[in-house]
């Protein structure tokens, strides 16, 4: 019996691809604008997403990156601050994780640094799965339950999740800076 | 021994009656603001007595601007001749208003394009404190490290120097001070690895005459044989390196973002600089010279003649950048030129500006974070049980971050004696934490939280008596105070609250006079001038934000405390009780 337990929870264990899948050729940049003319949506994500969005490992990775490249001094532990909140349903640029990493990658005008050349792609990837944790749209079972370091946060396994606003799947919304 | 000293010191003390501040400003008053803090020895003390203690209650709008955008608006409007003249926060312009018409309206507005990324890197919100007048120029800094001159007529542009790199997370929000024909002014980010200077450029040409680090070598740090310190503790060579891990000096703060006063007689002037970098003490061990602690400096050379460190090895972020007014006052029994500070880490200074010695230094709100003031040895006592380290949450720590005052002028009035001083009564919980040095990002290393102190009030205005040692008066706000505060020969103090209220006080007792509800929170510092048609105005810019409302300005959720480097936890409540937006507000008797 205990044994066939441990043998199903086995079954149902996380998948982490290490080496990351094949890029494509020519990556596609995410788009972060709502408004199409004359009618459309943004393309499907990325496929690369669905590999770290809500990867434990991935995600506590991207945690650890997170604190180590300063972000938390710019975008507090989620509420912000030189940088805009990251725990509510407001994305100026798409909460998708292709999005993200775009905002990552390229950078913001309003005060957003590019990172590109200063983080690898898959460093991109675990931080953006890290970032949609502070909006808690992850699976508990995949988001820390606690910080790498001494805090003053509650953990935000424990918060309702806040995710994009529906009204704009995309969740390109909120005032520009 | 100790404590007699202190006793017969105190006993000594009383204010001179002939105080002569206003005598080392630009002479008597004559009805203009030229400088943000009214005069050289930053009394912000207005002569004009048509508005009186009397009559303040029937003040009425004169006019209003708006300033079109939403962020924290902390600069004092300048008045010259029949002009008006107004620096935002980011994107920086600069207004000037015809008073010689109805309504004042606009006569032109000069625009200097700053760096849009600028905002990035600036820690609390993208304020501007203010513009400096001199010789028909109008002098302010850019959020992307510009210090500019403008024409005060025309608006057009004399001059601009770049004096900094966003790249490297260098800001510029202070108020420039123009002196002997300078124009001094100071870098920004402490919270970015970035070390900081004063720099001096000719008022004429903009062209850097000296530059005056606050971290490294003597050479840098501009101290030469001139340099007498006052304590042994800021005696000895290359302090600005050997009181650092190698190398640490180079990315260690003491950045000058706050208030330069002068005294013309001694041609010196006087600055405080910044708090160490980054936050996490345990990375800099040593006294971090020079940071949190202030300057006297030769106006015509840089050359530094004392300096005092309010904080050596800095705990808890608290800046020495607060004002200094500067007063002739009798200590035992003698007339001394001092200088008065309401200093961050919440005592209260006042000091011999000639040889930097402490006379005295006393707690005008709740500390605990430290013991106090050593005045044998300058040392500040540290509190054993908060200091802060590593791994460690340290809890309970007051005054927090912002100190019992933070860069918001208190004012002085001649005439009562007393130091008008809006302030803070916050302590805080602070978790230090290992920090990397990346260039043009943070550098801080501590998770903080911070809340209301004891009696759950978070903002005090304070009636502080020099002489006596001790407050006459005080009143208790719910918000942490944010705004300067002007005081008037007519004995009618005034300061504003964060939910948009600006106050009248009776200057002797505190009483509220009068009151106006401004459209958002103001954190400006108001102004007293004489408009062309001689009737005595009082005006403030409202706009909440800076670093106390950087909730509402930076849109922040204040679910997570310790967002806005800890102070969303303190104004969670203020997305609710105010809204954004500048508007200058001008007001006159019937």
């Amino acid at each position: 019996m205990i044994l066939g337990l441990a043998l199903l929870s086995g079954c149902d264990r996380e998948a982490r691809e290490v080496r990351g899948k094949p890029l494509p050729e020519t990556a596609v940049a995410a788009q972060t604008s709502t408004l199409f003319p004359g009618g459309g949506s943004a393309g499907p994500e990325d496929p690369r997403a669905e590999m770290y969005a809500e990867n434990a490992y991935h995600i506590s990775e991207g945690g650890r990156l997170y604190r180590q490249m300063n972000c938390v001094g710019c975008h507090a532990n989620g509420g912000g601050g030189m940088g805009p909140a990251l725990m509510d349903d407001q994305w100026r640029y798409g909460g998708r994780m292709d999005q993200i990493v775009a905002s990552i990658d390229q950078g913001r005008p309003n005060g957003m640094p590019s990172w590109r050349g200063k983080l690898t792609p898959t460093q991109m990837w675990q931080l953006a799965a890290y970032v949609r944790t502070l909006s808690a749209n992850v699976p508990k079972d995949a988001a820390p339950s606690r910080n790498d370091t001494m805090s003053n946060i509650y953990p935000r396994t424990l918060a309702e999740p806040e995710p994009p606003s529906a009204s704009d799947p995309a969740g390109a919304k909120g005032p520009a800076r | 021994m100790r404590w007699r000293m202190r006793a017969c010191v105190m006993a000594a003390l009383a204010i001179w009656p002939a105080m002569q501040a206003r005598a080392q400003g630009n002479g008597t008053d004559d009805g203009q603001w030229v400088m943000p803090a009214h005069d050289y020895a930053s009394t912000r003390f207005s002569r004009l007595d048509q508005i009186n203690r009397g009559n303040v209650g029937q003040l009425k709008i004169a006019f209003t601007f708006s300033t079109g955008l939403l962020k924290g608006h902390e600069a004092a409007p300048l008045v010259v001749g029949s002009t008006m003249y107004i620096v935002t926060p980011f994107p920086n312009y600069l207004y000037a208003l015809d008073l010689n018409r109805p309504g004042a309206p606009l006569k032109w507005k000069y625009d200097p394009k700053p760096a849009a990324a600028s905002q990035g890197v600036a820690c609390c919100d993208v304020v501007n404190r203010g513009a400096a007048y001199a010789n028909g120029r109008i002098f302010f800094n850019t959020l992307d490290d510009y210090t500019v001159a403008v024409d005060a007529e025309t608006g057009a542009e004399v001059w601009r120097t770049k004096l900094g790199d966003i790249n490297l997370g260098e800001t510029m929000t202070m108020a420039p001070l123009v002196a002997d024909g300078k124009v001094l002014v100071g870098n920004s980010g402490g919270e970015m690895g970035v070390r900081g200077w004063l720099t001096a450029l000719d008022a004429g040409t903009g062209k850097i005459v000296w530059r005056a680090w606050s971290t490294g070598p003597d050479k840098d740090v501009l101290i030469g044989p001139d340099f007498k310190p006052y304590y042994a503790m800021d005696r000895g060579k290359d302090l600005g390196v050997k009181t650092w891990p190698p190398e640490a000096w180079k990315i260690g703060g003491g950045n000058v973002w706050g208030w330069i006063s002068y005294d013309p007689e001694l041609k010196l002037v006087y600055y405080g600089t910044g708090n160490p970098g980054p936050w996490n003490p345990d990375q800099r061990p040593g006294d971090n010279k020079w940071t949190a602690g202030i300057f006297a400096r030769d106006v015509t050379t840089g050359q530094a003649r004392w300096y005092y460190q309010f904080s050596p090895h800095d705990l808890f972020d608290h800046d020495g950048i607060n004002e200094q007014i500067l007063i002739t006052m009798k200590v035992n029994g003698k007339p001394r030129k001092v200088l008065l500070r309401a200093e961050r880490n919440g005592y209260f200074y006042v000091m011999d500006r000639v040889t930097g010695q402490v006379i005295a230094a006393d707690p005008y709100g709740n500390v605990n974070a430290s013991l106090g003031v050593d005045l044998k040895t300058g040392r500040l006592i540290p509190n054993p049980d908060k200091v802060t380290t590593q791994g460690k949450v340290v809890r309970g720590i007051c005054p927090a971050s912002p100190g019992m005052k933070d860069w918001n002028p208190a004012a002085f009035s001649p005439r009562t004696g007393l130091v008008y001083i809006p302030h803070m009564n916050l302590c805080m919980d602070y978790g230090a934490m290992e920090a990397n040095y990346i260039a043009g990002t943070p550098y801080v290393g501590a998770d903080v939280k911070m809340y209301a102190g004891p009696g759950g009030n978070r903002g005090v205005f304070t009636a502080w008596d020099p002489g006596a040692r001790k407050a006459v008066w005080e009143i208790k706000e719910d918000l942490p105070l944010w705004s300067g505060a002007l005081v008037t020969a007519g004995d009618v103090v005034f300061y504003g609250t964060m939910d948009g209220w600006f106050k009248a006080l009776d200057a002797t007792n505190g009483k509220l006079l009068w009151q106006f509800k401004a459209g958002s929170g103001i954190i400006g510092q108001p102004i007293s001038y004489r408009a062309p048609d001689g009737k005595q105005h009082i005006a403030v810019l409202a706009g909440v934000g800076g670093w106390a409302g950087a909730v509402v300005a930076g849109g922040l959720d204040p679910r997570d405390p310790t967002a806005a480097l800890g102070f969303a936890g303190a104004t969670a409540d203020l997305p609710g009780k105010t809204t954004g937006g500048g508007m200058l507000y001008d007001f006159v008797l019937p």
